[in-house]
């Protein structure tokens, strides 16, 4: 019964996907950790980190995709939802800091120290654990989406409206967090994690295991992604992307399908965060800029909406790009992003992975004609305009 | 009784001014003057009082040498001069004539001893002196330090003063003053309580202060006086910085109207967002610069008119970077309105760092032509003068475009793409056409708010990023298709944050605002001005 439900559930480049994701999660660490540092298949630790992070933005990439992609909902506040995650992160990774912190306080952090503040806010407690610091990286970013979509959806704001609003969240999230009486370190965020679980954050097992975890944590929202979209539920969604009045005259609650899609994503956003926060190892108010929620839909346009492994590609061609240019020529990161905007909206408006997919598909198509000669072979092609 | 001692005493005070214009005052100050060489230390202060009460000008001179030691007493015959070294000899200056007085060795002279006390009294005696100088900004200021720093001492110097002011402004701040004095002096009580009223009635920022530090001191009697005074103040106070807001909300809802007035008219029109038109309010600021590097360079003489030079220039420029955007980019995305976003904001990137490689990242200076700059008092308001002219400017703009679509054939064609395209384009309007004119005409539009905005905001490559935020809380709040909304919107977000700021502080202000306008759009999803009509659903 599960492998009906697999095979149900993947086509072929999904698995693919899943499988190389895994393997990586084995092969990067033990690349990493078992070669010597001369040996030639060996990685060294600075890039199991980038990677590792680039895996995170993969996944905030995709949580994108899902809603984007799948549902027409363009958010410009995808960020939001990964920082928000990646704070509650923070403030595990604050609290275990303890009194090794340059003022010693057992209890507080150090910001809070220095803020003359005697004790700890009420929203600070539970932190010290991680069961709950986890389930705050999932319900917190769920909850704000939840909220927010109820009131969006249900009033039907739609289209620009919504991105527009969308901005204006993460906006006034930047805004707060900036704020030192927030609670959350103000302008400097927070810093200077020293474990993770009892472990050195800084050890290159950490760092290792950290870069397997964001592997398989991906691999593990690909599935579930998958699942989603090949679902009944799934086919709705795309109906609502294709056709939202139409979809509600057939009888669905449209309000109800975008919030399950977005508050979903929101939660996988805030997992990506989570796990970007660790390796990293700072997460500030920067992180709230409306400008890094675009730079999210764009990793996700390159790759390929409307596909789930576009956005990953997508963000990990992107930020791999942005970290050899801003390298070689800081001057020209800007245009070459901005470029990248423009060109790919224009050109390729199904994105690397959608394009390559529907030029294999006609191939595939154009073979099987020869060889059956039925020329009404259907590509799917799912992308109508908004 | 008062009262008639009262009128005595100013008959009094106009005696002895009138009696001070006289150039027979010089003749008296001789004796005085001379005094203060024979003079013990301790009596030092009486005498010096004695002088400053001549209310001759021709005393500060001495007074100040007196401070700073220069004053020398004539071993002789006791006579003092103001002196000045020169080689082993000092150089004598009569004082009461001003006149020179030939030579003396030092050895022939005494220095007029001063000590702390006597430097404090000089101090507070040159400070009543200067009421009487001829130089009405002189005169302003010592009546406005006397107002801050109230002294009893100097109470008949500022009765003396007033009686002789003819300056309307001075006279009024000296009637303060002498009301503040009033109340520190041992003046009669029904005195007080009349310094009193004239305090609750002027906007009493000085009185404030008094009234209160008055309380702790004065009399039961004066008490309940004092305390309806002090709500009195404050109730005024408390109108004229609520006016003062609504000024503040009215400057920042213009500016808010200059930024997102384009932005309406592209939304309105196409239906698509222009990331890029925050960037485009740079280039109209970056524009101003380089007109105002010209004019420094070449022709100084125009500084004045520099922005009247940028306004078309920068309609220009943003106007056609404004149409090469559509024709090149936007054109093709039709129908894909959040296509349109992501390239526009990819644009927005591009012209911020060509900005940035060219004209540096830091702040350029852009300066305040003459007529934009200083500020002026209307009641309780200080009102800046390039506010008021970018309100001014703000509204002209509005009016303009207004004008512009509702009665040229241009704005009629505009309008009937915004109702519905598919129609209009069959009745012959060519849609293309019209798309491309609104995206420049918008352009052009953010363009010269950016020459506005140059006069009160840094003019680096961040300046559009500011705004844009804000300017699309304006469309969205205020609806699109219609400049009304743009305008109240505008106005109406304005007036909402410099209200919001005293109580929640600027930063929660705007967020406040921002979840506001979230709530709001679910009322009215499609804002305050919405479209009606199918059209609208497409």
């Amino acid at each position: 019964m599960i492998t009906s439900f697999l095979m149900r559930s993947f086509d072929r480049s999904i698995l693919i996907a899943v499988a190389i994701l895994v393997g990586l999660a084995m092969l990067v660490p033990a690349l990493n950790l078992l070669t010597a540092p001369d040996h030639p298949l060996h990685v060294p630790t600075y890039l199991v980190s980038l990677f590792g992070k680039y895996l995170t933005y993969a996944l905030l990439a995709l949580a994108l995709d899902l809603v984007w992609g799948f549902c027409g909902i363009l958010s410009l506040g995808h960020a939001a939802f990964f920082a928000l995650g990646g704070y509650a992160m923070g403030m595990y990774l604050m609290r275990q800091i303890g009194a090794r912190g340059s003022y010693g306080n057992p209890l507080l952090p150090d910001f809070m120290v220095f803020l003359n503040w005697k004790e700890l806010p009420w929203f600070w407690h539970g932190f010290d654990m991680f069961w709950f610091a986890a389930l705050m990286v999932v319900l917190v970013p769920g909850l704000l989406a939840f909220v927010f979509g109820w009131f969006a959806f249900r009033s039907r704001v739609n289209g620009v409206y919504l991105s527009i609003i969308t901005q204006a969240m993460t906006y006034a999230l930047l805004l707060a967090f900036f704020r030192n009486d927030m609670g959350f370190g103000g302008n400097n965020g927070l810093t200077d994690f020293k474990d993770i679980l009892g472990f050195n954050i800084q050890a290159n097992g950490t760092r290792a295991a950290l870069f397997a975890a964001s592997a398989l944590m991906l691999a593990l929202c690909l599935i579930l992604t998958s699942a989603i979209v090949r679902s009944k539920y799934g086919k709705v969604l795309v109906a609502v992307r294709d056709a939202e009045s139409r979809t509600r005259f057939l009888g669905y609650r449209v309000e109800h399908i975008k919030l399950f899609a977005f508050t979903l994503s929101a939660m996988m956003a805030g997992i990506a965060g989570a796990l970007y926060v660790p390796q990293v190892g700072i997460i500030n108010p920067g992180e709230f800029e409306p400008g890094n929620s675009i730079e999210v839909v764009i990793w996700t346009a390159v790759g390929g909406r409307g596909t789930l492994i576009g956005p990953i590609v997508g963000a990990i061609l992107v930020n791999g790009g942005k970290s050899i240019f801003t390298a070689a020529f800081p001057e020209f990161w800007l245009f070459a992003l901005g470029g990248l905007f423009v060109l790919v909206t224009l050109f390729l408006p199904k994105g690397v992975v959608g394009t390559a997919g529907a030029y294999f598909a006609r191939r595939r198509a154009e073979l099987r004609g020869q060889a059956a000669e039925t020329p009404n072979n259907l590509a799917v092609e799912p992308m109508a305009a908004e | 009784m008062y009262r008639i001692l009262q009128i005595l005493f100013v008959a009094l005070c106009l005696v002895i001014s009138a009696h001070v214009v006289g150039s027979r005052a010089a003749e008296g100050l001789g004796p005085l003057i001379d005094q203060l060489g024979s003079a013990k230390l301790s009596d030092m202060d009486d005498h010096i009082t004695a002088l400053a009460k001549t209310g001759d000008a021709k005393v500060i001179p001495v007074l100040e040498a007196l401070g700073e030691g220069e004053l020398y007493q004539r071993k002789s015959d006791g006579k003092v001069f103001l002196v000045k070294a020169q080689g082993a000899d000092l150089l004598l200056v009569d004082p009461a004539t001003g006149a020179g007085a030939g030579a003396a060795p030092k050895a022939a002279m005494q220095k007029v001893k001063v000590n702390n006390a006597v430097r404090r009294a000089v101090r507070s005696a040159l400070g009543g002196l200067t009421l009487f100088s001829d130089d009405t900004r002189a005169r302003l200021k010592a009546a406005q330090s006397m107002l801050q720093t109230p002294n009893a001492d100097a109470l008949e110097a500022i009765e003396t003063a007033i009686a002789a002011e003819r300056d309307g402004a001075v006279r009024q701040v000296l009637d303060e003053a002498r009301a503040v004095t009033l109340l520190v002096s041992d003046r009669p009580e029904d005195q007080k309580r009349h310094a009193i009223a004239l305090l609750a009635e002027g906007n009493g920022r000085n009185g404030l202060a008094v009234l209160t530090s008055a309380l702790a001191t004065a009399d039961a009697s004066l008490k309940p006086d004092i305390e309806t005074a002090i709500a009195r103040i404050e109730q005024t106070q408390a109108f004229w910085n609520a006016g003062q807001n609504v000024w503040y909300g009215l400057s920042l809802g213009s500016v808010l109207l200059l930024a997102a007035i384009g932005l309406a008219i592209t939304f309105g029109v196409m239906g698509i967002i222009n990331m890029a038109h925050g960037e485009m309010v740079m280039l109209g600021a970056y524009t101003t610069f380089l007109v105002q590097e010209v004019i420094r360079s070449s022709y100084p003489q125009l500084f004045d008119w520099s922005l009247a030079i940028a306004l078309p220039l920068a309609f220009l420029v943003t106007g056609a970077v404004g149409l090469a955007i559509e024709r090149g980019v936007i054109r093709f995305l039709y129908g894909r309105p959040l296509e349109t976003l992501l390239a526009t904001w990819g644009i927005s990137l591009i012209l911020q760092q060509s900005v940035r490689s060219i004209f540096g990242p830091t702040n350029r200076e852009v300066g305040n032509p003459s007529w934009m700059s200083g500020a002026f008092e209307l009641g309780g308001l200080t009102i800046t003068w390039n506010r008021l002219w970018i309100i001014v400017f703000a509204l002209a703009v509005f009016a303009a475009l207004l004008f512009l679509l509702k009665r040229t054939s241009m704005g009629l064609k505009m309008r009937a793409v915004t109702q519905n395209r598919r129609i209009a384009s069959s009745m012959g309007i060519r849609t293309p056409w019209v798309d491309a004119l609104t995206f420049a005409l918008g352009s052009g539009i953010a363009g010269m708010a950016g020459v506005a905005l140059s006069q009160i905001d840094n003019v680096s490559p961040n300046l559009g990023q500011g705004y844009i935020i804000d300017s699309f809380m304006v469309v969205v709040f205020g609806g699109v298709g219609n400049l009304w909304g743009t305008l109240v919107g505008a106005f109406s977000l304005g007036i909402l944050n410099k209200f919001l700021e005293p109580y929640a502080g600027a930063v929660l202000g705007k967020i406040l605002v921002l979840v506001l306008i979230i709530l709001f759009i679910q009322k009215k999803p499609r804002g305050l001005f919405a479209l009606k009509g199918r059209a609208v659903e497409a």
